[in-house]
C-alpha cells in the first residue's frame, strides 16, 4: 500500500486549511459522540423520534425478508407433511379416542372452578390482547437485545406493553412508532420480570443476563434451593406483566439463584401478542393547587 | 504553485462514482441488522465498520476524516446501541488510524489486517462497556463476535478493492 498523500496538500494555503479543518470536525465529531452518549445514559428514550423515524422506513423491508425466510423454511415442512399425512391422521384419530375422557373431566373441572370463584367472589382481570404482530429483526450486532415488532402507535401498541410468544414471554415494549415498536426481550441485561415458581409459589426475580438465559433470584427467602427443570410464570407483581405467562425453565440444581433457560425462543417464525399491562398505571397526583393559591 | 506537482507517475484523482459509492456501502453494512430473525446473542459482526475501515485503508482519499461521525450516528440508529457510541467510537478509530499511516509508511495485507482487528476489537469491547451493565454475561460471546469479524475482514477488503478496481475502469 502505498503512502498517503494527502497529509501535505502543497502549498496551497486553501488546501492545508481544508485539511486541518478536517481534523477539527473530527474530533468534534468524536467529542457529539461522546456528549450524545452521556445524553443516552442518562436519558435512554431520547432519541426514540430518531430511531423511530429511520424504523419506519427499515421495518417493511426487514418484514419482507422474513416473509420471505418463512417461506423457504416451510418449504421442507410441507414436504415432509405431505409424505406423513396418512400416518400422522390415525395417530390423531387415536390420540382423540385415548384423550375423550380427559377433555370431559377438564371442562367439568373449568365450570366448578368458575362457580367456586364465583363464591369467592374473586376479581379477575382479563388480560386484553392489544395486537398480534411478528418480530421481524433485531439488535444481532449489539450486546443489548433489543427487537423490532412491526406493529406500532397505530395498532395501540404502546411504550410498556408486555409481550408474549404462544410458548411464554417475550418482553416488552419500549419505544413505538407509527407502524413498529422496539422490543426489551427478556433476555437483555436489563431486563427483570417477577416470577413464582408453579411447584410451590415462590417468589423471585428473573433477570436477563444477555447471553440468551436468565437468572433466577429467589425474592422471599434467603437460600431458596432450585431443581432442575423448576417451571416459573409472571406473578403479576409490579402490574406489568398479567399472571400465570411461563417464562423459563432451571436448567441445573443450585442454590439462591439459579440460571434458566427462557421457554419463549424470539426467532420462532411466529406471531408475537401485545398485551395491555394488567394493571393501569397509577394516575399521578393532582399538583397541589390549593398551596399554589 | 497552488496545486501539488502533478506528473503521469501520480495515481489518479478517485472517480466521482467510488467517492459516492464508499458511504452508501457503510450504511448498508450498517442495515445488516435488518436480516429477518432474532438473535439471543451478538454475533453479526459489525459489517458498517468494517467497511469503513476497509475503504479508509485502501483508498485514503474516499472518505473525509470527518464522515466517520455521520456514519457512526447512522449506525448508532440502527444497531440498538447507545445513540453516540458509534459517533465518538469510528471517529477515534479513523484518527487512530490516521496517525498510525504517518509512521508505518508503506502498508501492506497482514498489516492492515492486523489494524482493521484492533479496530474493530477496540469498538466491540468499548461498545460492550458503554451498553451492557458489567455483571451481564456477554463476554464470550463478544470474543466469538471478534474472531468472527477478524477473520471475515479480508472478505470485506477483497470485495472493497474489487469494486474500487472496477470504478476506476
Amino acid at each position: 500500500m502505498a503512502p498517503q498523500r494527502n497529509r501535505r496538500p502543497g502549498f496551497s494555503r486553501r488546501a492545508q486549511y481544508v485539511l486541518f479543518l478536517g481534523y477539527v470536525a473530527a474530533a468534534l465529531g468524536a467529542l457529539v459522540g461522546a456528549v450524545l452518549l452521556i445524553l443516552s445514559t442518562f436519558d435512554p428514550p431520547a432519541y426514540a423520534v430518531a430511531r423511530g423515524a429511520l424504523r419506519e422506513l427499515t421495518t417493511p423491508v426487514s418484514s419482507g425478508l422474513h416473509w420471505v425466510r418463512r417461506g423457504l423454511a416451510s418449504i421442507p415442512e410441507g414436504v415432509g407433511d405431505y409424505f406423513g399425512v396418512v400416518g400422522e391422521n390415525q395417530r390423531l384419530r387415536a390420540d382423540i379416542e385415548r384423550h375423550r375422557g380427559t377433555v370431559a373431566r377438564a371442562r367439568q373441572l373449568v365450570v366448578e372452578n368458575a362457580r367456586l370463584r364465583r363464591l369467592l367472589a374473586v376479581r379477575d382481570r382479563a388480560t386484553e390482547t392489544v395486537a398480534v404482530a411478528r418480530l421481524v429483526s433485531a439488535s444481532a450486532s449489539s450486546t443489548r437485545r433489543y427487537a423490532t415488532l412491526n406493529a406500532g402507535h397505530w395498532q395501540n401498541v404502546r411504550s410498556g406493553y408486555p409481550v408474549r410468544g404462544p410458548e411464554g414471554l417475550i418482553g416488552r415494549v419500549v419505544e413505538t412508532s407509527p407502524n413498529t415498536a422496539r422490543v426489551l426481550l427478556t433476555s437483555d441485561p436489563e431486563s427483570v420480570v417477577p416470577v413464582r415458581r408453579t411447584r410451590d409459589g415462590a417468589p423471585a426475580i428473573a433477570a436477563g443476563r444477555g447471553d440468551g438465559l436468565v437468572d433466577i433470584r429467589s425474592a422471599s427467602v434467603a437460600n431458596l434451593a432450585f431443581r432442575a427443570g423448576d417451571l416459573f410464570v409472571t406473578s403479576g407483581a409490579g402490574g406489568l406483566y398479567p399472571p400465570g405467562i411461563p417464562v423459563a425453565r432451571a436448567a441445573a440444581d443450585s442454590r439462591d439463584a439459579a440460571q434458566a433457560r427462557l421457554l419463549a425462543s424470539p426467532d420462532a417464525l411466529d406471531f408475537a401478542i401485545v398485551h395491555r399491562p394488567y394493571l393501569p398505571a397509577p394516575t399521578p397526583p393532582p399538583p397541589p393547587q390549593a398551596a399554589a393559591e | 504553485m497552488n496545486e501539488p506537482l502533478r506528473t503521469g507517475f501520480v495515481e489518479p484523482e478517485a472517480p466521482l462514482r467510488a467517492k459516492r459509492l464508499a458511504p452508501l456501502m457503510v450504511m448498508a453494512g450498517s442495515l445488516v441488522t435488518l436480516l429477518p430473525g432474532v438473535a439471543t446473542v451478538p454475533w453479526l459482526p459489525p459489517f458498517g465498520l468494517m467497511l469503513l475501515i476497509a475503504w479508509r485503508l485502501l483508498r485514503t482519499d474516499l472518505l473525509r476524516i470527518w464522515a466517520a461521525a455521520p456514519l457512526g450516528l447512522f449506525d448508532d440508529l440502527v444497531s440498538g446501541q447507545p445513540i453516540g457510541s458509534a459517533t465518538m467510537l469510528w471517529t477515534m478509530c479513523i484518527l487512530a488510524i490516521d496517525m498510525l499511516d504517518t509512521r508505518l509508511v508503506w502498508r501492506d495485507f497482514w498489516q492492515d489486517w492486523l489494524l482493521a482487528t484492533g479496530a474493530i476489537g477496540f469498538c466491540l469491547i468499548a461498545g460492550r462497556l458503554v451498553a451492557s451493565p458489567l455483571s451481564a454475561h456477554v463476554d464470550t460471546a463478544l470474543v466469538l463476535q471478534i474472531a468472527l469479524s477478524a477473520s471475515a475482514y479480508p472478505l470485506i477488503a477483497r470485495m472493497c478493492a474489487a469494486i474500487d478496481l472496477k470504478a476506476r475502469a
